[in-house]
């Protein structure tokens, strides 16, 4: 077979990215620099408007803590999950992955009634006698938060869990007989062995982070708006350059935070394999 | 070099130690004593109870009743890592993050020994394993008999009183196998320590232990040196489990042994000196190798008997037969190459011989 037929099976994979993929991102490239000819205003715009580098900054700064703050709590639930019987883990999967089958939008009003004027949460902290009048938490930057994590949640819990389960529990237990405690078992081993699967999760969750829209333009105010949603406003606006020009500059943030994300971990680990030599 | 010098090995003692999973006995009732320095194999099919034992011993496992010693120290529930116990695995259990030299090192890092001394030790248990310049090697680098050495070296680096190996060489191909046994036989010696060895291999049993354990059942079936094993089993069990034997039905009357199944008639005084001559029936053992055929003339000096080859397998240096007798029963027969004369062919009738000193009696289960 000669040569370039080997990978025929790679073939409709690689015919969908580049239509889908790379044409479109050439042409957001083509777009940024070519609009109306070449000019590179458009990323002068961006870079000298204070309020543009506020809200890059703002979109970098919402992703890492979405990121650092899932992978805090999918952390210790993977393990959880991991360490349950087979038949229990199933069961566990299952409701980790039923808010998945929603769409973001409905997870999003969804939060817009938990959180409203008069909302759940409202409702019962005043009907308890709690507050007299009700607690403003829709558009604000908490909400956002919240209503981030909730919705990236499952994906870092899914992710750790499957790095974890490809972990042989024999090596934990190896390291038991060796003298480990189990606290000394899970640091030396089984932290650093499942920081992979972590890493890969949190830049997921960074970089679907690094794209939403919908939830900060329903949940947060005026402050609280992400680059994705510049790009929303400047697109119905027409101005496809300039667009184009902000989105790919939130490709490079997104590729500067990978990195930085990366380091961090090589670091992390290095420390732990450090605190192993004394 | 603190690595090579001998570290006394202590006893292990299982006293009446059961262990049930629900309505499972996996172990029951077991006793056991290892004496210090020892190297027992524990030699059972799988679901005899011997992994289970070695996990209760080792704490994986917690025995439901009786008690487990290491030296004069109750173990019984104390966790692994309480128990001061090294340990080899079937599947090698590196640490697959940590190289050749952190792998080596992690239990004497564990025990708070100082960089220096943890430097000497580890390049001394390279060097015993003849990996001296591998220690920067990731286990993923490494072929199945280097990261069995490197688990060996894990294991005793701590210089524990007992070494625990749970079928360490099953996953390691014939060759390589028989080598590392003599590996294991020698570090023995050289470490001194209390050696537990798992395996469902009888061969791997008999080459390397100083006494066998057969299990079965979750009992210890029998303890004993190898070769008393294989030359008086104790139980049929044993007898079927360790080499391939024939085992034949006898009776006893007065002073005279019947053999019905050779139709053979001899003196009970022939028997070996330390086995029971009450009347009744008596099951004998009478292992394959230690049957020959015998030409006419001597037809006098051996008890003998006729029987019709079914099959000859060529087994390099050996031949085994298989023969049926005259009352239908299969009779199993190896034979060196070198014997003189033709090989019999199939269908074939032959002239068998023994010697009565060879006919071992399994005691019947009381």
């Amino acid at each position: 077979m000669p040569r370039i037929f080997r990978h025929w099976m790679l073939w409709p994979a690689l015919a969908m990215l580049l239509v889908f993929f790379l044409m479109p991102s050439v042409d957001i490239l083509r777009a940024s620099v070519m609009d109306p000819e070449l000019t590179f205003r458009h990323f002068e715009r961006f870079l000298e408007r204070a309020v543009y580098m506020r809200v890059l900054w703002h979109t970098v700064e919402v992703s890492f803590v979405v990121a650092i703050v899932c992978a805090v709590i999918a952390y210790p639930v993977a393990y959880f999950i991991v360490q349950s019987p087979r038949r229990v883990q199933f069961l566990l999967l299952l409701l980790i992955f039923i808010p998945l089958w929603m769409s973001i939008l409905i997870r999003s009003y969804a939060w817009m009634v938990v959180l409203g004027r008069e909302g759940v949460i409202n409702s019962l902290l005043m009907g308890a006698g709690l507050i007299e009048t009700p607690v403003r938490m829709l558009f604000t930057t908490p909400a956002v938060y919240v209503a981030m994590i909730q919705i990236l949640l499952p994906i870092q819990i899914v992710t750790c869990y499957s790095a974890m389960s490809d972990i042989d529990l024999g090596l934990v237990r190896a390291a038991r007989v060796l003298g480990a405690s189990p606290w000394e078992a899970t640091r030396r081993v089984f932290i650093p062995l499942s920081l992979d699967g972590t890493i890969t999760g949190m830049i997921i969750v960074f970089m679907l982070s690094m794209g939403f829209f919908i939830t900060p333009a329903l949940l947060g105010g005026r402050r609280d708006l992400l680059l994705a949603n510049l790009i929303e406003f400047n697109v119905t606006q027409l101005n496809w350059g300039f667009a184009a020009a902000i989105a790919l500059m939130l490709l490079l943030a997104a590729i500067v935070g990978i990195v930085v994300i990366r380091l961090a971990a090589r670091l992390l680990l290095r420390a732990l394999n450090g605190a192993l030599a004394r | 070099m603190p690595f090579t010098d001998a570290s006394s090995g202590e006893s292990v003692r299982f006293e009446g130690v059961g262990k049930s999973y629900g309505d499972v006995d996996a172990l029951v009732d077991f006793d056991l004593a290892v004496n210090p320095g020892e190297l027992v194999t524990l030699l059972g099919p799988s679901g005899s109870g011997k992994t289970t034992a070695l996990n209760v011993l080792a704490g994986f496992t917690q025995a439901t009743r009786g008690r487990v010693l290491i030296g004069d120290r109750e173990v019984q529930g104390l966790p692994p890592e309480k128990r001061d116990v090294g340990m080899v695995f079937q599947s090698y259990s590196l640490f697959p993050h940590l190289n050749v030299f952190d792998n080596i090192a992690f239990p004497l890092k564990l025990r708070g020994v100082s960089r220096k001394e943890i430097a000497e030790r580890v390049e001394d248990g390279l060097d015993m394993i003849q990996m001296g310049d591998l220690g920067q090697r990731m286990p993923a680098e490494l072929s199945g008999g280097q990261k069995q050495r490197v688990a060996f070296a894990r294991a005793v680096i701590f210089r524990p009183p007992v070494l625990l190996m749970d079928e360490p060489l099953a996953a390691l191909d014939l060759k390589l196998r028989e080598s590392m046994q003599a590996e294991i036989r020698a570090y023995h010696q050289r470490l001194g320590c209390t050696i537990v060895f798992v395996t469902h291999d009888q061969n791997e049993a008999l080459a390397l232990s100083d006494r066998i354990a057969v299990m079965g059942d979750g009992k210890l079936a029998q303890i004993d040196t190898p070769q008393a094993i294989y030359d008086a089993p104790q139980s049929r069990y044993v007898a079927e489990f360790i080499g391939k034997t024939n085992l034949l039905e006898a009776t006893v009357a007065g002073s005279d042994l019947a053999i019905p199944a050779l139709e053979l008639t001899l003196p009970v005084a022939d028997l070996p000196a330390h086995s029971a001559k009450r009347d009744g029936p008596i099951t004998l053992s009478l292992r394959p190798e230690r049957i020959f055929r015998v030409c006419q003339g001597d037809a006098e000096a051996y008890p003998n008997f006729e029987a019709r080859v079914e099959d000859a397998l060529f087994m390099g240096d050996m031949v085994q037969y298989r023969l049926r007798l005259p009352d239908a029963q299969t009779l199993i027969v190896t034979e060196r190459r070198d014997t003189g004369g033709a090989r019999p062919t199939r269908g074939a009738t032959v002239q068998l011989g023994f010697l009565p000193r060879d006919l071992t009696p399994i005691p019947e289960p009381s």
